[in-house]
């Protein structure tokens, strides 16, 4: 079996297809992208214990930190309650952290063991996760789901989302944009096929004394374990010195596009890496921020406006309420698609137009969309209003698609795949500090007495902010200087030890 | 043949395999696609 993840059995033979390497890049990063869906779990999980109806925990409000934390792991007097939506809510903390955390720290491995045996780790965590998190609704322990999905899990993630950057940069020299656009546009789907799939396994095994929850745990984890497996074993690397037949560098991109590499080691102590850790965290920052407050947003600013009634939210009976927060819904799925769409689209589009320039695009335009979006609010035109959040997201997706990229241009191929790694980290931060921001900016203009309707127009304008701070960054990028490049001698090293050769040492 | 002496010439076959693989991939895409616009659907009606 380790024969066979080896990288040195990876490496294509000749007239391999490359275009077999993004398929098995994007199952891995449509299974892993379940990760966004875990939400469907939550309303089921919060009737566990009571099936029909969820069982509170009548822990003494004054019975100190014990007596909190029994609530909190689902624990009272009375026997097991049932978990709270807060307790819960923690998996998606632990999945953001660890996945930045293990990218960061499992880059330089993933570079020299190469992809498959990245992959095939990243499905036995992943999937293992799913399994432990399984005996945890079984048992009614919530530390074995923080555990199995948030902490084992969470590392499936960080290495199943770097496992194919550095491969598919390397197989796609002329569409670098394009080949890791392809995988990581999976990464934003992924929920969209694992969210419905759950609720109709879901259905199907709830019963009397289940509400179906570890049952579709163990199928997922069977479906994702195979999937990915098939994934990883599907991913070739290619010969040393490889390129597509006839492809010459472009020079009018040349200057911004470098053939040297600078070692992992080095990336970190260049301004250049923290300059595009700070174009990731702000684009991120300010998309991540809107997609957790998209849903009571529309509500808030639009009220009864989205049912063709001319009145406040608060003025809606429960029935209204309840149709409009289902067309919110609609509005958050539809932001899922665009910000898919935009990670195959603006990736593939900086392919053509530079990968500077694309970000020029996304921190101007995305400046102007935030600061304009008030304004749509205000005339309660709803298409505009939607049309402009769609557009947003399409460079909030772009902007992660398009980052492998611009750090193989900038860095070099040799460790973009473990730099990719360490500056996911951005993500990680970034993914505290945007929704920190929204919801904060949110409590603090009603508190002085703002209409809820206006309550957001301070974000936006505040996100549009982060936005221009990111277009100076963008703006400093230059090309690394050449003192930071790896000598002939290094590169030479690293190659052996990464276990890569020309097509003589293939198996 | 490039510089490397890897032919990059690909057979018939593993173009079959190659949209083997994008139909295996594609369509659970395409029906979680299906799925999300049925549901936006709603925002528009």
């Amino acid at each position: 079996m380790a024969n066979w993840l080896c990288k040195q059995r990876t490496i294509a033979r000749p007239n391999y297809n490359r275009w077999l390497v993004p398929p098995a890049a994007l199952v891995i990063h449509l299974s892993i992208g379940m990760a966004y869906g875990f939400s469907v779990f939550w309303i089921p999980l919060e009737h566990a214990v009571g099936i029909s109806e969820s069982v509170p925990c009548d822990t003494d409000p004054g019975g100190g930190i014990v007596d909190s934390l029994r609530g909190i792991l689902g624990y009272s007097d009375s026997g097991p309650c049932d978990w709270r939506r807060s307790a819960l809510g923690w998996l998606y903390t632990l999945f953001f952290v660890f996945l930045g955390s293990s990218a960061a720290v499992f880059g330089q491995w993933v570079e020299r063991e190469g992809p498959r045996k990245a992959g095939v780790y990243a499905s036995c965590c992943w999937a293992g996760g799913f399994l432990i998190s399984a005996t945890g609704v079984y048992w009614h322990h919530i530390w074995l789901l923080w555990l199995g999905s948030g902490v084992i899990g969470g590392i499936g993630l960080g290495l199943g989302y770097i496992s194919p950057v550095s491969t598919l940069i390397k197989w796609f020299p002329d569409r670098r944009g394009m080949a890791t656009g392809m995988a990581i546009m999976g990464f934003g789907g992924g929920a969209m096929i694992g969210a419905p799939l759950a609720d109709l396994l879901m259905k199907y095994y709830a019963g009397p004394d289940s509400v179906g929850v570890w049952e579709t745990f163990v199928t997922l984890s069977a479906i994702y374990f195979v999937a990915m497996m098939g994934g990883a074993f599907g991913y070739r690397v290619p010969p040393l010195g490889w390129a597509p037949s006839g492809w010459q560098p472009n020079p009018k991109r040349k200057r911004m596009i470098t053939s040297a590499h600078v070692h992992l080691n080095m990336a970190h102590k260049t301004p250049h890496f923290w300059l595009l850790w700070g174009v990731l965290c702000l684009n991120v920052s300010a998309g991540i921020g809107v997609i957790g407050v998209a849903s009571p947003m529309l509500q808030e600013v639009f009220g009864g406006k989205l049912i063709g009634l001319d009145m406040p939210l608060k003025d809606l009976t429960v029935e209204q309420a309840a149709q409009v927060a289902t067309i919110a819904a609609a509005f958050t799925g539809l932001l899922s698609l665009f910000n898919i769409a935009g990670r195959i689209g603006w990736a593939s589009l900086s392919d053509y137009i530079g990968r500077k320039r694309t970000y020029f695009l996304f921190f101007s335009l995305g400046a102007v969309l935030y600061a304009a979006a008030p304004f749509a609010g205000e005339i309660k035109n709803v298409a505009l209003f939607v049309a402009i959040f769609c557009f947003i997201l399409t460079m909030y997706g772009g902007g992660f698609a398009t980052i492998p990229a611009y750090l193989a241009d900038i860095f070099g191929t040799q460790f973009v795949g473990a730099i990719h790694g360490r500056l996911l980290t951005a993500w990680s931060t970034a993914g505290v500090l945007g929704p920190v921001l929204v919801n904060y900016l949110r409590e603090y203009q009603v508190g002085l007495g703002v209409p809820v309707a206006q309550a957001y127009n301070t974000t936006m304008y505040v996100l549009a902010g982060l936005l221009v701070m990111g277009f100076f960054c963008n703006l400093a990028m230059r090309p690394v200087a050449p003192k930071y490049y790896m000598s002939d001698e290094e590169l030479a090293t690293e190659r052996r030890i990464a276990h890569e050769g020309g097509l003589e040492n293939r198996n | 043949m490039n510089e490397t002496g890897n032919h990059e010439h690909p057979s018939p076959l593993s173009w079959l395999l190659v949209a083997i693989a994008w139909i295996l991939v594609g369509i659970p895409l395409l029906w979680g696609i299906f799925k999300t616009l049925g549901k936006a659907k709603l925002l528009f009606g």
